[in-house]
């Protein structure tokens, strides 16, 4: 059965309605995530993969390619970290990075590797060590900035999501402890997550008393430092039928990338991400998501981003989200259940690691293998997220099952 | 446990357009570059415009002024270790151009206290560059934006 | 479905290119391309790639500065950390699965900015079980293989400086062959050895430079243009480290090979950074290739012409623009009357990572 894929266009010659290969997730592993592991980065990649396949019932002579995502080399430690991390490979192999949102343009180029026709059976990975990177992992992100115009101010990396936040409070007059209640309900998610590093009950006031990094931006506004590999397998419809009664299909997909100059644009609101929403929402024939969306993946690497996520992918109102989550709209029980599984404030941050994460806690979701993370209502379709660069890059999933 | 120092240098090509902005700054001057199609300001400047994909069309002075588009205080070091006194920065959104969501703007310190940052009284504040005596055509040639 | 390249733009090309930054240099290459297919960025693509790695970059995240000077901002736009050919790869892909009618794909080099490459090549192999053994220079990996191909085939290093002398003598008239040179085999064979059996000449130089290919279906490749070259590409990872390949065989561009449909070939673009991987390249694509070579059969109008412009001997080393740059005298060839041509791409040490692109009228 083939579907007619809607062509994302700005207006060429004609447009023409093509009939594209229907692509679903039969298969996903994760290692726990956690502040240092003992195993290499190869070993973390090989964790997850075989959990993968192990699921999908395919051995690694059945997959077709291989694609790998993983985010700043300098982490891991390695120059043209793709090849490295997956020592005997002997297969058509690229690696996709777009900074933060690595984790969510994998599964998206698993996608299109299979809807071309170019590949089956595709094994899907992200990976992130940081625990290796000295003096700190945080010294990593000094090298982010345009070297000439901004790294001699010394900044890191907290800096930027400092601005953003700061932006946030000031444009919709958000309060820092509503801010809080995201990292609240995701750590407290996550509490019932076994791959989880930080889940556990904290309360607002634990997050406005914990050490301020960089006003506003207090320590428990903040995802942790983590090791961490994910892993899923993205087949055609003929072969998802013949190995799984559940398969979770793709339904849309959509990636944006702002411009690089981050000084001078409007930090309260994340256009690139409306824009990309808007591309996979299109693709998967999705008019209004606040209600067609049953459940959302939005990427937390701090509180804030949570909220701001919400909004650029139109499940919440501009300024709007984090009365929401006082509402209990985004609770597992809720009526748009946000980060079930505890997102990256609960689980950890493994960067691109953690946006496939958010994937396949999708995938769980709408298979109901989520065990006490699985949402109370029915569902059927979701959407996830991720994000990075400078403030400019976004990736956009939608599951349907 | 393997311990390795990556020895990795680099002598990164500033390009025509950063380097007119460099020695601009020796003479404490702001300058950006203009596209007259669809009128945006670029600073820091850039010698194509993104928005029209064509050259832009020449460079233009910006005064040393603008407002506090958003300001934080950083506790912590780059390498994550704790600072006593906070660096204040942010972004300053430099007057020149009418459009809202983007425009011509600065990352660098801003000379205020964290009491302004803490209670956002800085975000909004109009403010005015602080240039070093000694000036070499660096970003560093501006101390930090301080309030008027 | 079918995909045709609309358009190419380089510049560059140059030991050094102090006068403009990275981005200004892919901008210059890309007004070229979009000039070349009568298309506005803006309007008229929808995807865009950049093929880059951060530590070439010398930047974390260097995707952050792929966008504004390709047309992508604002628009679906990503990085493939890897050969250009590896972008025209995601680039097919995305056309032929409707994501995408026009795809922009982008790679580039400011090698001149790096002030320690070997030491940056020497990062990118296994910290545990390559690095603490690592030789005084990277050709060491290349060196190794280059004996295990004498070996195999026999071939002596003047073979080897008879490749060199060729290669650097058909840069002449390339306007991109920066290192074209008159050099006749013992001049060549008068250098000191680098890396056992490799001397400096043997071994091409880094370059910078910036090359911007524009991709399209079919239909609106035809109604673009009544001359389309349409292409196909595929890649092949073996590993990266030697222990684990079959060194002088080059398995990985055999991987990469297999993968796209076979056709006759009229010319051979294949990656030659060191004289001997010409031959083990070219000998993916035609049977013994040693014999062709003394037989004189390597240019043009012989059985197997191959890197008739100079190839990377000539032109440099743009690194991840590698493949682009073989695509680029790939396409001048098709446009003196051939019909197809074949691109034989390497990301060179310490990857055992091969591209094939294969292009046809």
């Amino acid at each position: 059965m083939e579907r007619s894929a809607n062509v994302y266009r700005y207006g060429l010659i004609h447009v023409e309605v093509r009939k594209v290969r229907k692509v679903a997730i039969i298969g996903a592993g994760m290692t726990k995530f956690a502040r240092r592991h003992f195993k290499t980065p190869q070993e973390l990649v090989q964790e997850a993969s075989i959990k993968a396949l192990e699921e999908a019932g395919l051995g690694y002579n059945d997959i077709d390619c291989v694609v790998i995502g993983s985010a700043p080399d300098a982490f891991d430690g390695v120059h043209q970290k793709g090849e490295y991390l997956f020592p005997a490979m002997n297969k058509p192999m690229t690696r996709v990075f777009i900074g933060g949102a690595t984790g969510v343009m994998v599964p998206i180029s698993g996608y299109y590797h299979v809807a071309s026709g170019m590949c089956d059976k595709v094994l899907a990975i992200a990976e992130e060590k940081m625990s290796q990177a000295r003096p700190h992992p945080q010294a990593v992100f000094r090298y982010i900035w345009d070297p000439i115009l901004e790294t001699p101010i010394g900044p890191n990396l907290l800096w930027i999501f400092a601005m953003e936040m700061h932006r946030y409070m000031y444009a919709y007059k958000v309060p820092k402890e509503d801010i809080a209640l995201v990292s609240v309900k995701n750590k407290a998610n996550a509490a019932d997550n076994p791959y989880a590093q930080l889940g556990g009950r904290i309360t607002v006031d634990d997050v406005i008393k914990s050490e301020v990094l960089v006003w506003p931006v207090n320590r428990l506004d903040v995802s942790p430092v983590s090791d961490g590999a994910a892993a899923v397998v993205m087949v055609s419809e003929d072969v998802a039928r013949r190995y799984t009664d559940t398969p979770v299909w793709v339904a849309g997909v959509g990636w944006t990338l702002d411009n690089t100059e981050w000084t001078g644009r409007d930090l309260s609101y994340n256009r690139y991400l409306e824009i990309a929403g808007r591309m996979a929402y299109k693709m998967a024939g999705i008019e209004r998501p606040n209600k067609e969306i049953d459940v959302a993946e939005p990427y937390d690497p701090f509180d804030y981003k949570e909220l701001m996520h919400l909004e650029a992918l139109q499940l919440a109102p501009k300024g709007k989200a984090a009365q929401l989550v006082k509402e209990g709209v985004f609770n597992r029980d809720g009526d748009l259940p946000s980060s079930p599984g505890g997102g990256l404030l609960g689980v950890g941050n493994p960067i691109a690691a953690a946006g496939l994460m958010k994937v396949i806690s999708l995938y769980w979701q709408l298979k109901g293998t989520a065990g006490k993370m699985q949402v109370k209502k029915p569902v059927y379709t979701g959407v996830a997220q991720a994000w990075g660069d400078l403030m400019q890059a976004s990736t956009v999933v939608v599951l349907r099952r | 446990m393997i311990r390795y120092v990556p020895k990795a240098k680099y002598s990164y090509s500033a390009g025509q357009a950063q380097s007119v902005f460099l020695n601009g700054l020796k003479e404490k001057k702001i300058l950006g570059t203009v596209c007259n199609k669809c009128k945006k300001v670029y600073v820091p400047p850039k010698m194509y415009c993104e928005e029209c994909f064509k050259p832009t069309d020449g460079w233009v002075e910006l005064k040393d002024e603008g407002i506090v588009h958003t300001a934080i205080a950083s506790f912590v070091s780059w390498t994550r270790d704790r600072l006593e006194e906070p660096i204040i920065s942010g972004t300053i959104k430099l007057y020149g151009s009418e459009r809202d969501y983007v425009f011509p703007g600065m990352f660098h310190r801003i000379c205020t206290t964290y009491d302004k940052v803490r209670d956002m009284s800085i975000i909004g504040a109009k403010v005015k560059a602080v240039w070093n005596e000694k000036r070499v055509g660096s970003i560093e040639d501006i101390q930090c934006f301080k309030e008027v | 479905m079918k995909v045709a390249i609309v358009g190419m733009g380089w510049y560059g090309f140059r030991p050094s290119t102090p006068e403009v930054s990275f981005r200004e240099m892919v901008f210059e290459a890309a007004s070229r391309a979009y000039a070349e297919a009568n298309l506005d960025p803006r309007k008229d693509v929808d995807t865009f790639i950049s093929s880059q790695e951060d530590f070439w970059e010398g930047i974390s995240i260097a995707d952050e500065f792929a966008p504004d000077q390709i047309g992508g901002y604002l628009r679906p736009t990503f990085t493939v950390t890897g050969d250009g050919v590896q972008g025209i790869l995601h680039g097919i892909m995305h056309i032929k699965s409707g994501i995408s009618k026009v795809t922009a794909v982008e790679a580039h080099s400011k090698a001149s900015d790096i002030l320690t490459i070997g030491d940056i090549v020497e990062f990118a192999m296994d910290p545990i079980f390559l690095r603490p053994a690592a030789p005084p220079n990277f050709h060491f990996l290349a060196a190794l293989e280059a004996k295990a191909y004498q070996r195999r085939t026999g071939m002596t290093e003047e073979d080897m400086a008879e490749i060199v002398s060729i290669e650097k003598r058909n840069g002449f008239g390339n306007p991109r062959a920066s290192y074209a040179a008159n050099l006749n085999v013992s001049d060549i064979l008068s250098h000191e050895k680098v890396a056992e059996p490799l001397r400096r000449p043997d071994i091409a130089d880094f370059v910078d430079g910036a090359v911007v290919v524009v991709l399209a279906s079919e239909d609106i490749a035809r109604s673009l243009t009544d001359d389309p070259i349409w292409v196909e590409a595929s890649t092949f990872t073996e590993t990266n480290y030697p222990g684990y390949a079959e060194l002088g065989e080059a398995g990985y561009l055999r991987g990469a090979y297999s993968q796209i449909s076979k056709r006759k070939f009229d010319g051979y673009f294949v990656d030659d950074r060191y004289s001997f991987k010409l031959l083990e390249h070219l000998g993916v694509f035609k049977a013994d290739p040693l014999a062709l070579l003394r037989e004189g059969q390597l240019g043009e109008g012989g059985s197997a012409p191959t890197n008739v412009f100079g190839g990377l001997l000539s032109e440099g080393v743009p690194l991840e623009a590698a493949g682009l740059t073989l695509a680029l005298e790939a396409r001048e060839y098709l446009r003196k009357g051939y019909s197809s041509a074949v691109v034989g791409s390497w990301r060179g040490v310490p990857t055992y990572t091969g591209m094939v692109l294969s292009m046809w009228r």
